[in-house]
């Protein structure tokens, strides 16, 4: 037997449907959120976590200049390892017919038999090389994807400086590359990196490296300490040229998706709030209003006997439909959201399975904040309803006090029209709700110029670092370092206009209990193709003593100007460097530690030596210039500046960096949402005013000032006031975005708060549009008839 | 539109023929007014009664320009209200038109003196607002919020407000009906008043039927329709009214 109350609960609720549908949506997109991104934390985490345990990923890399076999034994016996794995790694360029820079590649050694203890691959296609058959290669899968190449087909590659043609007899993925650059790049281009695996024998002998191996892989025993076991490592394998070993926290591959994970929990964590706040807002006004309009039926039902209790009860159902039903929407939304997002990240981190699984506590999580947060917003309205006497609540209300409100200045007071008073003394008098209304105007501006800010981050991080910063058509890196008479030989290639050398050299920094492993970047005197230049574009001055570090790395070194720090050099003789430091610099791109290269060689006391160099090209000898580096032996890979920065761009499109094109859409939203409800609630309590202004003869225009007047008034305080919060709002936008490949500096430019301001007053305007249709609309006669 | 009555007099204040107003269909039909002929003199106070639902309100609608007939016609002097379109009706309330509601409908926002202003702003021939209040008796309370006001002297503000720009006539829907006996008979006193000072036509809707006692004609409405009009011989004033 459905009671009376129940039955009117059923009608309230289908005559506000719109609102009510509108609200629940917003709940819905808060929870779709919730369920979405923990769901797909925790899809990641436990796909991550069975990858890497079903193909045996190593928990320490060891890199070597060249280690005996016999060593991995002393690695095995270091308390705490689990198992060893040594291999030979090498860089190996490729040779496309139909494509005029050499490719870069990495070979990795399989054992020639059975499959290795750690690091293993999946095999996606085709079959594992045979002992014995030296020229069997399997190839990574996004490589052969990208360039069409299938088992079967053979392949031209460079290896230590000679030209050997392999056949492809198989295609893998490996938990070790989710995320495949060459090294000294930044972004990854699955056209342009690969990865190929190659029999250990045949592997060796390319490499100089028979009964010896380049990188020992070592997996820890439950509970072992990383630092210890590192530790240990380099100490074994130091006098073999230990180029510092490190956990998988720093390997670049893992690095990548757990900041994308930490990036999605932020997320998870930060956004559900947002949407939650502005439906307890939107319900808070939409049920006080109703309360408001409903005062004679509330008497009425407490004469009748329902008590103050029942008939609070039965508005706060009403508020928990909503929110349960935009709850259990949003569930609903969250796991196909998160099923079809699961599926992109598949193929973005080229999983070979995935999973989507919530954990059935997010879905009473987001229950029971959306319960809460609605009966919180309901609290207030449902205290006024118990406040009611029904003797009180069947007199028409008293009409509002305007006694202590706004105090014109008498002068001020003679210049005003009675419109604008009515305006005027309306904003001013609740002064609480003008403030909500004005915070919830300023919220959206503070979104909408914030994410522009910093979407114009992005792009002008791009800009910068591709136009101003490197100005470069090319970049060359050498396969070890050369003498400055290469540079010479790069130089009289037809169509290289000039040639810009640098040195970069792997490092690890330490500053007391600090450390970074990275790399130092030598640039020449006066640089013209690559200049070092901080975020307001003023070059960073090279100093011929010292270095210059980027922030993120001074903060991780917890080092000033002027502190000394050491830097522990892991290439050629590997001497131990003293250091001070010049300068913290603000960087745009990457996290780059610079140095003069004559100071750097100095130091190094390997006098006019080189890594690689910048190049300036000729444009019509573009593909000479291509095909005679293609035949330089010394030559480790080119990269040129345009296909970087096409897989940059690519980069910040996909994952996290996509978020902000759902931020900006989110803005836009709430913004609509909060300035509509403000002026639709704005006309529900005034329709009586409105009306008998139209029937005294007030024309519909003048009419509409009055309400849209107050709408425009605080629009107008609102606006900069949300610029303002845009400001800060865009600092902790773009701190959640900015990583350790790249940071993002929000751009405050008039154009884009313009843009921002303009959004707001385009949603205050359609607003202002669909309201004025009411006014335009009022039933004069029933408006004048009702007491409230 | 603003066509002559085709046996054109001048003398009336308002005519109709044959008017109707129907609203819903189907079997939530109601007919709210069943072709209503009547002729209102100027300068003269009419009192509508009759019982709820039999038609004296939207009658009072369509004369005052707030709703459109079905079907018929309505003329104020020689213009057709009936022909008039919404922005054209809306000059029509302007220019020629008060409205004193039960509600008193104030801008709650704004003191009695500048309610009494928002009329002059669009009138054509105003008068000064402290005059307006002085005639209904509240030349002393010209600052104060209608919250800070009596149900009585909110209704004296409205009144002063529709009198303010010198109206042609002046609609009253059961001005008196929230108010106690004491503070309707002062309230009636002002139309009284306006009316012999201004000449303005007053037509008023009420249950009360002892407010016949102070018109000049008395129109009973039933079920839609006309049942009786008397012309008032020996008005009474409004202190004379028993309750």
């Amino acid at each position: 037997m459905v009671t009376p109350l129940n039955q009117k609960l059923v009608r309230d609720l289908w005559r506000i449907k719109s609102q009510a549908i509108a609200i629940g949506l917003v709940i819905a997109l808060g929870v779709l959120m919730l369920v979405m991104m923990h769901g797909l934390v925790n899809t990641l985490e436990e796909t991550r976590l069975a990858y890497y345990d079903r193909y045996r990923l190593a928990d320490v890399f060891a890199p070597v200049n060249r280690a005996p076999t016999h060593t991995l034994k002393e690695l095995a016996a270091i308390p705490g390892v689990a198992a060893v794995q040594g291999r030979v790694m090498g860089e190996a360029l490729i040779d496309l017919p139909e494509v005029n820079v050499p490719l870069r590649a990495r070979a990795i050694s399989l054992p020639d038999t059975g499959s290795p203890t750690l690091n293993d691959i999946f095999l996606t296609d085709g079959r594992m090389m045979l002992a014995g058959h030296v020229d069997e290669i399997i190839l990574l899968k996004g490589f052969a994807e990208a360039r069409q190449l299938t088992p079967g087909d053979s392949l031209t590659v460079t290896m230590n400086g000679a030209r050997r043609t392999f056949s492809i007899v198989g295609l893998a993925q490996s938990p070790e590359f989710f995320y495949s650059t060459a090294p000294g790049e930044l972004a990854a281009d699955d056209s342009r990196f690969a990865v190929i695996w190659v029999g250990e024998s045949a592997l060796a002998a390319a490499y100089d490296m028979e009964g010896a191996f380049n990188e020992a892989l070592l997996s820890l025993e439950p509970g072992a300490g990383l630092a210890a076991v590192t530790n240990a490592a380099d100490k074994i394998l130091y006098k073999f040229g230990s180029l510092g070993a490190y956990g998988l926290e720093n390997q670049l591959s893992n690095r990548f998706i757990s900041e994308e994970i930490d990036g999605l929990k932020a997320s998870a964590v930060g956004v559900p709030p947002l949407f939650l706040a502005v439906a307890a807002f939107l319900l808070y006004i939409v049920i006080s209003r109703m309360v408001q309009s409903e005062r004679e039926q509330i008497g009425l039902l407490k004469a009748f006997g329902y008590s103050s209790a029942e008939v609070s009860t039965h508005y706060l159902k009403l508020v928990l439909v909503i929110a349960i039903g935009g709850a259990l929407a949003g569930i609903a939304m969250g796991i196909a959201a998160g099923r079809g997002m699961a599926e992109l990240y598949q193929s973005y981190f080229k999983f070979p399975f995935i999973v989507f699984e919530v954990d059935p506590v997010t879905f009473y999580v987001g229950l029971l904040i959306s319960i809460g947060t609605a009966t919180a917003a309901s609290l207030l309205v449902l205290r006024s309803i118990f406040l009611l006497t029904p003797a009180v609540a069947m007199r028409p209300p008293l009409p509002p006090d305007y006694r202590n409100a706004l105090k014109l200045p008498e002068r001020f007071q003679r210049i005003l029209d009675q419109p604008s008073k009515m305006v005027l003394r309306r904003v001013f008098r609740q002064p609480g709700r003008m403030f909500a209304a004005v915070t919830g105007i300023a919220c959206g501006m503070a979104l909408s110029a914030g994410m522009i800010s910093v979407m114009s981050g992005f792009d002008r991080a791009l800009d910068v670092s591709f136009s101003v910063l490197d100005r470069s058509d090319a970049n060359v890196v050498f396969t070890h370092s050369l003498t400055q008479k290469s540079i010479i030989e790069l130089a009289q290639v037809p169509g290289v206009i000039a040639v810009e050398p640098y040195r970069s050299v792997p490092v690890i920094f330490r500053h007391g209990r600090h450390h970074y492993q990275g790399g130092i970047e030598g640039l020449v005197d006066n640089p013209r193709l690559y200049r070092a230049l901080d975020t307001s574009l003023q070059p960073i001055p090279l100093m011929p003593n010292g270095i210059v570090l980027s922030k993120p790395i001074a903060d991780i070194l917890q080092a000033a100007p002027g502190d000394w720090i050491t830097i522990d050099v892991r290439e050629g003789r590997r001497p131990l460097l003293q250091v001070p430091v010049a300068a913290v610099a603000n960087t745009l791109l990457g996290s780059p530690v610079y140095m003069q290269l004559s100071a750097l060689n100095h130091y190094l006391k390997e006098p006019e030596q080189v890594s690689g160099a910048f190049l300036r090209l000729d444009t019509a000898q573009r593909d000479q210039v291509y095909r005679a580096i293609k035949n330089m032996p010394a030559v480790a890979g080119i990269s040129l500046k345009l296909d970087s920065r096409i897989s940059f761009e690519k980069m910040m499109d996909q994952g996290a960096g996509a978020m902000r094109y759902i931020m900006a859409l989110i803005a836009g939203v709430i913004t609509f949402g909060i300035v509509f409800n403000s002026a639709r609630i704005a006309y529900a309590e005034r329709e009586r005013d409105l009306a008998s202004l139209r029937v005294i003869g007030f024309t519909k225009g003048e009419t509409a000032f009055v309400l849209l007047g107050e709408l425009t008034l605080v629009t107008l305080i609102a606006l900069p006031i949300g610029a303002a919060l845009g400001y800060y709002l865009s600092l902790a936008i773009s701190e959640g975005f900015s990583t350790d490949i790249y940071q993002i500096q929000p751009v405050y430019t008039s154009e884009n708060y313009g843009i921002a301001g303009l959004a707001v007053i385009f949603a205050s305007l359609v607003s202002g549009w669909l309201v004025k249709r009411d006014i335009d609309r009022i039933d004069l006669v029933s408006a004048l008839k009702s007491k409230e | 539109m603003n066509g002559k009555l085709p046996n054109g007099d001048d003398i009336a204040a308002f005519r109709t023929r044959n008017l109707s107003k129907v609203y819903g269909e189907g079997a939530a039909t109601v007919h709210a007014l069943r072709g209503v002929s009547l002729e209102i003199p100027k300068g003269e106070i009419v009192v509508l009664l009759g019982p709820s639902g039999s038609g004296k309100s939207t009658l009072l609608n369509i004369l005052g320009g707030l709703d459109h007939a079905s079907s018929g016609e309505a003329y104020f002097q020689h213009q057709s209200l009936t022909e008039m379109t919404n922005a054209e009706l809306t000059q029509y309330r302007r220019a020629h038109v008060g409205f004193v509601f039960q509600f008193y409908n104030l801008m709650p926002s704004l003191t009695a003196v500048e309610n009494v202003e928002l009329v002059r702003e669009i009138a054509d021939q105003p008068m000064r607002p402290e005059e307006a209040l002085a005639l209904v008796g509240l030349d002393k309370r010209l600052h104060h919020f209608p919250s800070q006001m009596s149900g009585g002297e909110q209704q004296r503000v409205a009144i002063a407000r529709a009198i303010a720009k010198q109206p042609t006539v002046l609609f009253c829907d059961e001005p008196t009906g929230a108010l106690d006996s004491t503070t309707g008979r002062a309230v009636l006193k002002v139309l009284q008043n306006v009316n012999e000072t201004l000449g303005a036509t007053i037509l008023i809707v009420t249950h009360a039927a002892a407010t016949a006692k102070m018109a000049d004609r008395v129109i009973h409405f039933a079920d839609g329709d006309i049942r009786e009009v008397i012309v008032n011989t020996a008005k009474l004033s409004p202190e004379e009214i028993e309750w």
